[in-house]
């Protein structure tokens, strides 16, 4: 953190769990090296991902919660959390993607 | 057509503060505690007047000089600690826990005795307060009892590697000769399972001899005394049956006691009631004369009936300023290395190193129980005795429906004034008992005293964030001041 300087125990706390997230999953151009996993999609972008065999099995998340450029970007009607009507609010915590992605929830119609 | 989202933005739950020239925010969702910068306060000052919309605080960002992802990397940290939350999230239901059914248990207080050779004017034991139900039932403790009591006591910490029995009364020291049986005992007990048991006591000293004083240093056993200040404090309400004040009668024992108890620290536990609100006198007369080392002070616990010694307005008033003043004397010793004998600073300011949360405003009914003379289990020594509120025996266990009741009536999810309160993870509605009292239902937030507590947090919040900007190393004395046992 660089705004913010923890004080108690509880404030390392939080600390510590956001500097546990800068690394946990790297992209694949992202620093510190580019490095390709094996079943992962080359490219970061949330609702359009396969894996090296074509299919969704093999990705890092769950796909259901990689639906999310469709949220926020696609007009075409595919199977994901409905922004007009119904859940306005899934993305709320999300603010930018490539970081945030963990606060998406499933949506359950 | 492409829809590009935007995110609105308010202020989420905090208690800001400052200290020494710089800024600070106490996290109630978590007790976490930060210092922050000047973009943090800018920001703050935007969301403060409304809802913000994301790509706006950037935008005010980019034009003080900061790079777009310098500002995204700000507004992230604000988002993940949760002083920016998004507008539309709604807080949870206040979640009660399920109290956990196997809790290891850590502390006993044995009340060895309901009879008191004194007969304090304001005692909750005593007087219109009185919930205690005493009549038919044994004045003193058995040494079989308090045996037993110890038995169930370390079967019930399971490995838990250290216990606790805090012997308590009535006046302790009228069943002196169990608690030395006692303590032999429990020692022997606990070294057969690689454990150790550590003790403390609570008198009011008018009983208190050599060869007990002697006791007491070897077994390091911690003693807290009941005492309200000097010869005029105390003889106004500490008074023995005759109406004839104690002070002349335990000068000397303290003096004598204090000189020759090496092994722990020998405390102070003042009263403060109508009259009795001289923070500053009283503490002077008992570090400097007596000799104390520690002195922590109380309001009485009182209904609101108009006893004469309830603290009203005025009253409050003066014992907050005399903490005021007090706790100043305090930070400066801080800041110069220096431990200050004034408790309630040292207390509250140890919860604030940890980050303490609390889901119960203490250890009644958790970790620690009281045990009636009779062998009764209560949740804490304020309500043994008292038929309402039994919860087990010792013979036979803990009541489970009882204690899961108590628990869950007490837990601060379920007191919904505290809900919205800054100070609840300190406080989780204070004091089940003194709830007891006034409101008749141990699970009341104790809305008398809020004001008092929001005051008095905050203010040992502003003497954390001073040594944290002047003498940082000094907190982390705190950092196990609480630790008991493993």
């Amino acid at each position: 953190m660089k705004h913010l300087k923890p004080l108690n125990a509880k404030a390392r706390r939080i600390d510590a769990d956001m500097a546990a997230q800068e690394e946990d999953v790297v992209a694949l151009q992202q620093a510190p090296r580019p490095h390709v996993p094996m079943g992962c999609s080359l490219v970061f972008s949330p609702g359009w991902e396969v894996d090296a065999s074509g299919g969704t099995a093999g990705l890092c998340q769950p796909v259901e919660r990689d639906i999310y450029d469709c949220y926020v970007t696609c007009f075409w009607p595919v199977q994901m959390a409905d922004h007009v009507n119904y859940s306005a609010d899934w993305a709320s915590n999300c603010a930018a993607a490539t970081k945030d992605w963990r606060s998406l929830d499933i949506v359950f119609p | 057509m492409t829809v590009l989202l935007d995110h609105r933005y308010r202020a989420g739950e905090m208690h800001r503060f400052d200290a020494s020239g710089a800024e600070f925010v106490y996290l109630p969702a978590a007790g976490a505690l930060f210092a922050f910068d000047e973009a943090i306060v800018a920001i703050l000052t935007l969301v403060e007047q409304g809802v913000v919309v994301h790509s706006d605080l950037v935008k005010a960002l980019s034009a003080d000089g900061m790079t777009a992802a310098d500002a995204e990397g700000l507004l992230r940290e604000m988002r993940m600690v949760r002083l920016l939350e998004a507008e539309n999230v709604v807080p949870q239901a206040s979640i009660v826990d399920a109290p956990p059914a196997d809790y290891p248990l850590q502390a006993l207080v044995l009340n060895v005795t309901n009879q008191c050779n004194l007969a304090c004017t304001y005692c909750y034991e005593f007087g219109a307060d009185k919930i205690s139900t005493q009549t038919g039932k044994p004045k003193y403790m058995t040494p079989e009892t308090a045996r037993t009591a110890v038995d169930f006591l370390l079967d019930s910490a399971r490995d838990r590697k250290a216990v606790h029995v805090t012997f308590f009364g009535g006046e302790t020291l009228m069943n002196f000769r169990l608690l030395k049986d006692t303590v032999e005992y429990a020692n022997a007990r606990a070294a057969e399972t690689g454990r150790r048991c550590t003790y403390s006591l609570t008198t009011n000293a008018t009983l208190l001899t050599d060869p007990i004083i002697d006791f007491l240093n070897d077994n390091a056993v911690g003693v807290t005394v009941s005492i309200d200040g000097g010869k005029e404090s105390q003889d106004s309400r500490r008074i023995y049956k005759s109406g004839k004040g104690s002070y002349d009668v335990i000068e000397p024992r303290l003096k004598s006691l204090i000189a020759k108890h090496k092994t722990r620290a020998v405390t102070a536990r003042v009263t403060l009631t109508a009259g009795n609100t001289d923070v500053v006198g009283i503490y002077r007369h008992l570090k400097d004369e007596i000799g104390f080392h520690e002195i922590g002070f109380a309001p009485v616990t009182t209904t609101d009936d108009g006893h004469d010694f309830g603290l009203n307005g005025d009253g409050m008033s003066d014992v907050l300023q005399g903490f005021h003043d007090l706790s100043e004397e305090w930070m400066q010793y801080a800041l110069r290395g220096q431990m200050h004998g004034f408790s309630n600073v040292s207390e509250t300011l140890s919860e604030l190193v940890s980050g303490t949360n609390k889901s119960h405003p203490c250890g009644a009914g958790l970790g620690l129980l009281g045990v009636s003379p009779g062998g009764d289990l209560a949740p804490c020594h304020r309500f043994t005795d008292a038929d309402e509120h039994v919860m087990g025996h010792i013979d036979t266990g803990i009541d489970q429906e009882k204690r899961t009741d108590f628990l869950t009536r007490g837990h601060v999810g379920s007191k919904y004034e505290c809900t919205s309160c800054w100070a609840r993870p300190l406080c989780a509605g204070g004091c089940h008992h003194e709830a007891f009292v006034r409101y008749n239902d141990t699970g009341h937030a104790n809305l008398h005293y809020c004001d008092w507590i929001r005051t008095w947090t905050d203010r040992v919040l502003t003497i954390y964030g001073t040594i944290a900007v002047h003498n940082p190393e000094f907190l982390d004395r705190f950092a196990d001041r609480k630790g008991l046992s493993s």
